[in-house]
């Protein structure tokens, strides 16, 4: 893809580049997203096989999964959602830090899947807010890659300070939509 | 005996019959070879309840605490009789029969997620199946069950 953020040539410009600020920040985000594997079921051993020498996800920068939530910043929820283990997830998405996203990986975690039934939560989208979905039964570990990389592409065209400060899984309200504008200080 | 070793614990509910429970024993004899499967019926069709094999196999242990939390069938003399796979606080036992399979709207098991989210527990969207069932007559004779959507050219494609 070509990247039109940054134009540069060296005959003009010398040593120096114009960009934005937003382009800059995006693109080392993008390029360094941290993944946390919530592997609740099947689709983990997909995700397994994503990150394994084959598919090998770290051709795209981000094979660096992390098991504790303050150390990452995209959390891949792959397998069934219940709803016992929906407190446990939205726990974990609330202590990573801003900017998070959220890919819900397979049928299950993006609308419950087959699992039709009183103990599974119908989507995952229902508790945290999901920006890729991933169909499949489970995906294979290019559709995972597939959706990361629009990942890659939606972090890219975002406002980078738009998520400095906390998201709800229910639309922000006023008063955080103020600060959003505003940054860390308070 | 020589039963020595304790297989499975599970219980049947008869819906309309009385005795509506029964508790189900599997034992597998590791000299003979043998299996021994021993039902027994619970007495009380409201408040079920068998005596605990924990201080016999303590394998019995989860497997009771499974058969509380799914048939709702106390087990006297348990050590430790929670539920082990639908939270604590969860007032239904969901493999009784006169519990749908879709589920009934109770709040979510955390307050403070279900406050921030708005989520609660709601019956899952059936939409016709996977599992369906008749919905008329006793519901142990009404299990829902795979529709059957097999056509060829004697038998016509269901249309619905
Ligand atoms: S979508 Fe399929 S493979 Fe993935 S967790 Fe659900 S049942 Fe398993």
């Amino acid at each position: 893809m070509q990247n039109t953020n940054v134009a540069y040539d060296s005959k003009v410009e010398g040593e120096i580049i114009v960009t934005q600020a937003d382009a800059v920040i995006n693109w080392i985000r993008k390029h360094s997203v941290w993944p946390m594997p919530m592997g609740l079921a099947c689709c983990a051993i997909e995700l397994m096989a994503a990150g394994a020498s084959r598919f090998d996800i770290s051709r795209f920068g981000m094979e660096v999964m992390r098991f504790s939530p303050r150390q990452a910043d995209c959390m891949i929820v792959s397998g069934t959602v219940t709803y016992k283990m929906a407190e446990v997830i939205r726990r974990i998405y609330e202590q990573m830090a801003e900017p998070k996203w959220v890919v819900a990986m397979g049928a299950c975690a993006s609308t419950g899947g087959m699992y039709r039934s009183y103990a599974t939560l119908q989507g995952v989208d229902r508790i945290i807010p999901v920006d890729v979905y991933v169909s499949g039964c489970p995906p294979r570990p290019e559709a995972l890659l597939d959706a990361m990389i629009k990942l890659q592409d939606k972090i890219g065209r975002e406002r980078s300070v738009k998520n400095l400060t906390a998201r709800n899984a229910k639309p922000a309200k006023a008063e955080n939509l103020a600060l959003a504008g505003a940054g860390k200080e308070s | 005996m020589g039963y020595d070793l304790l297989v499975d614990v599970t219980a049947v509910d008869w819906d309309a019959q009385s005795p509506r429970f029964t508790g189900i024993y599997h034992l597998l004899s590791t000299t003979k070879h043998e299996y021994l499967r021993i039902a027994a019926d619970c007495a009380d069709d409201i408040n079920p309840s068998l005596p605990s094999l924990c201080e016999v196999f303590a394998a019995a242990n989860w497997h009771e605490r499974e058969t509380y939390d799914l048939m709702g069938i106390h087990y006297d003399g348990h050590p430790d009789l929670r539920r082990i796979l639908m939270w604590d606080e969860y007032p239904y036992h969901p493999l009784r029969k006169d519990f749908p399979l879709a589920g009934i709207e109770v709040p979510l098991p955390a307050d403070d997620v279900a406050e921030a989210t708005g989520a609660t527990v709601l019956p899952a969207p059936m939409m016709g199946g996977p599992f369906v069932s008749s919905a008329d007559g006793p519901m142990s004779q009404t299990e829902p069950s795979a529709r059957d959507e097999s056509w060829t050219e004697q038998k016509e494609k269901p249309t619905d």
